[in-house]
C-alpha cells in the first residue's frame, strides 16, 4: 500500500519536472528540472528492487553527464541568448517525428498487459541486487556485455578525437 | 518493531548532532593547528584555550547582514549552500560507528542503514555534492564565483573516477558493496589498507580533492578568485559552506578509516576479556581517534603543502591517479586469480 503511494508521488513529480525541463525559459532551470526527473525515475527502479540500477543511475546520470551539461551552460551568456526563429518546414517536421515517437511508445505500452512478461511463480524478487546482476551480466551475457564496452570505447576515441581542433 | 523504529530515528538525530557538533571543533581544531604549525597562539580569547571560539563564530554568522545580491537568482542563491550542507550530512547514514549495543537481548546497530549498495550510495551523495557549490556560484551572477563554481565542478568530476576505481579495486577483495559487512570483514582478518596500499593512496587524495581542501582548494583560492564560489555569500549561508567543509572532512575521514583501517575494531580486541556493551564502547571510541588521526593529515597537510596550479591539479588527476588507479585493478585480478580467490 504504501509502496503505492510512493509510486504515485515519484510518477506526479517526474512528470511535472520532465514538463518543467521542456518549458522553463531558462536552460539552468531546464537542467536542474532534468536533475529532479532523474531522481524520480531513480526511485522507481528502488521500488522495483533493481537498487543496483537506480544507484549508479544517479551517479552516472544525475552526478556526471547533468554536471557536465550544467557546466556548458554555464558558461553561455543567458542574457544574450536568444531563441533563433526556427521555419514552418523545421517545426512540422520535429512535430512529425515527436508524433512517430510517441505512437510508438503508446503501442508498447498498450501490450504490457497483454504481454505478461513477469511471470510471478518464477520471478525472483532478488534479481536487481548487485550480485545476482553481476553474476548474469558477466556469465551468461558476457559477449554483448563487452561488445557494448567496446562501442563505448570506440565512442570515447571518436570524442577526444573530435575534440582535437587541429586534427579534425 | 516500532521501538526500533524510533531508536532509527534517535540514532538519525544523533550521527546529525554528532557530526555537526564536531564538525564545528574542528573548526577550532583547525585554527588551533595552524597556529601550533605557525608557532603561533591562536584563538584563546572565547573561554579557557578558546574553545568557546566555535560558539562565538557560529553566533557571529547568525547575527551578521544577510546580502543578496541584486542580480542574483535570488532562489538558486540561498538553494546553493543549503543543497550543500545537506549532501554533507546525508553521508553519515551508511557509517558503521560501532558494533553494536545490546540491552534486554535486542542489538542495536551503531548503524542508520545497512544498505546493501552502500558504497554506491556514497559515491552518489558524494557525487550530486557538487551541485550546491555549481548552483551557488553561478547565481550569484559574479564571475569570481562562476570561475570557482566550474574549478569546482571539474575537479570534483575529474577525481571522482579515479576514487570509483580505486573503490572498485577495494570491492574486488571484500565482495561486497556494503560497509557493515566490509568493517566485520576487517574484525577476521586484517585492514584492507595492507592489502591495498595502492588503492587507498589513491582514495586519500581523491578524498582531498573531494572535499576541496588545499592543496586542491582551487575553487576557492583567495589569492586570484577572491573568495571563489562563495565570494557574494554573507552570513549564516556563508558559514553553510564554510561549515559542510569541515562536515566533509569528518565524514571523509570516517569512511577511509572503515573501508581500509578497520572501521570500529582495533587489534586483539578479542583477547582483552572484555565483551559486549564495554567492547562495543571501546570500539566507537577507537573508530572516533582513528577518524581524529586522518582530520589531522587533513590539516597538517593543508597548512604545509602549497596549492597545486590548475593544469598540475589535471594532470595529476587523469594522467597519474585514473592509469594508477587502472592498474591497481589488474594488479589486484592478477593477485587474486594467482592466489586461487577467484571462483
Amino acid at each position: 500500500m504504501l509502496s503505492e503511494y510512493i509510486f504515485w508521488f515519484l510518477s506526479f513529480v517526474a512528470v511535472f519536472s520532465a514538463a518543467g525541463m521542456i518549458f522553463s525559459k531558462n536552460p539552468v532551470y531546464s537542467v536542474l528540472s532534468l536533475i529532479v526527473t532523474f531522481f524520480a525515475v531513480a526511485g522507481h527502479y528502488f521500488l522495483l528492487g533493481a537498487q543496483f540500477l537506480a544507484a549508479v543511475h544517479i551517479i552516472v546520470y544525475a552526478g556526471a553527464i547533468m554536471v557536465l551539461f550544467l557546466y556548458v551552460i554555464m558558461m553561455l551568456n543567458l542574457n544574450k541568448l536568444e531563441e533563433e526563429k526556427k521555419s514552418l518546414y523545421i517545426k512540422s517536421l520535429s512535430f512529425f517525428a515527436g508524433g512517430v515517437l510517441m505512437l510508438v511508445l503508446i503501442a508498447v505500452v498498450r501490450r504490457t498487459e497483454e504481454l505478461q512478461t513477469i511471470q510471478p511463480a518464477v520471478y525472483n524478487a532478488d534479481m536487481g541486487l548487485t550480485q545476482h546482476l553481476g553474476k548474469v551480466l558477466y556469465k551468461e551475457f558476457l559477449v554483448p556485455f563487452e561488445l557494448a564496452s567496446v562501442l563505448f570505447l570506440s565512442a570515447m576515441v571518436g570524442a577526444v578525437y573530435l575534440s582535437k581542433k587541429e586534427l579534425a | 518493531m516500532d521501538s526500533m523504529l524510533i531508536y532509527k530515528a534517535l540514532l538519525t538525530v544523533g550521527v546529525f548532532a554528532v557530526s555537526l557538533g564536531i564538525a564545528a571543533y574542528l573548526t577550532w581544531g583547525e585554527r588551533k593547528l595552524a597556529a601550533i604549525l605557525q608557532d603561533r597562539v591562536g584563538p584563546d580569547r572565547a573561554g579557557p584555550f578558546g574553545l568557546l571560539q566555535p560558539l562565538a563564530d557560529g553566533v557571529k554568522m547568525l547575527m551578521k547582514e544577510e546580502m543578496i545580491p541584486t542580480k542574483a537568482n535570488k532562489w538558486l542563491f540561498i538553494f546553493g549552500p543549503s543543497f550543500f550542507m545537506l549532501t554533507a550530512c546525508m553521508t553519515g547514514a551508511v557509517i558503521p560507528w560501532g558494533s553494536g549495543i545490546t540491552v534486554d537481548g535486542v542489538v542495536y546497530p551503531l548503524q542508520v542503514t545497512d544498505i546493501n549498495i552502500g558504497l554506491l550510495y556514497l559515491l552518489g551523495v558524494v557525487s550530486i555534492g557538487v551541485y550546491g557549490i555549481m548552483i551557488g556560484g553561478w547565481s550569484s551572477n559574479n564571475k569570481y564565483s562562476l570561475l570557482g563554481a566550474l574549478r569546482a565542478s571539474s575537479q570534483m568530476i575529474s577525481y571522482e573516477v579515479a576514487m570509483g576505481l580505486a573503490l572498485i579495486a577495494l570491492t574486488m577483495i571484500t565482495g561486497t558493496l556494503s560497509l557493515g559487512e566490509i568493517s566485520k570483514q576487517q574484525d577476521a582478518g586484517l585492514a584492507n589498507v595492507v592489502y591495498q596500499p595502492l588503492g587507498f593512496l589513491i582514495f586519500i587524495i581523491c578524498a582531498f580533492a573531494e572535499t576541496n581542501r588545499a592543496p586542491f582548494d582551487l575553487p576557492e583560492s583567495e589569492s586570484e578568485l577572491v573568495g571563489g564560489y562563495h565570494t557574494e555569500y554573507s552570513s549564516m549561508k556563508l558559514g553553510f559552506f564554510l561549515f559542510a567543509e569541515y562536515i566533509n572532512m569528518f565524514i571523509s575521514s570516517a569512511v577511509m578509516a572503515t573501508l581500509y583501517f578497520g572501521g570500529y575494531n582495533f587489534p586483539f580486541q578479542h583477547e582483552l576479556g572484555l565483551e559486549g556493551n564495554t567492547l562495543a564502547i571501546i570500539q566507537t571510541s577507537v573508530l572516533f581517534i582513528k577518524i581524529a588521526i586522518f582530520i589531522f593529515v587533513f590539516m597538517w597537510v593543508r597548512w604545509t603543502l602549497p596549492r597545486f596550479r590548475y593544469d598540475q591539479l589535471m594532470n595529476l588527476g587523469w594522467k597519474v591517479l585514473l592509469p594508477l588507479a587502472i592498474a591497481n585493478i589488474f594488479i589486484t585480478g592478477i593477485v587474486m586469480w594467482a592466489m586461487g580467490k577467484l571462483n
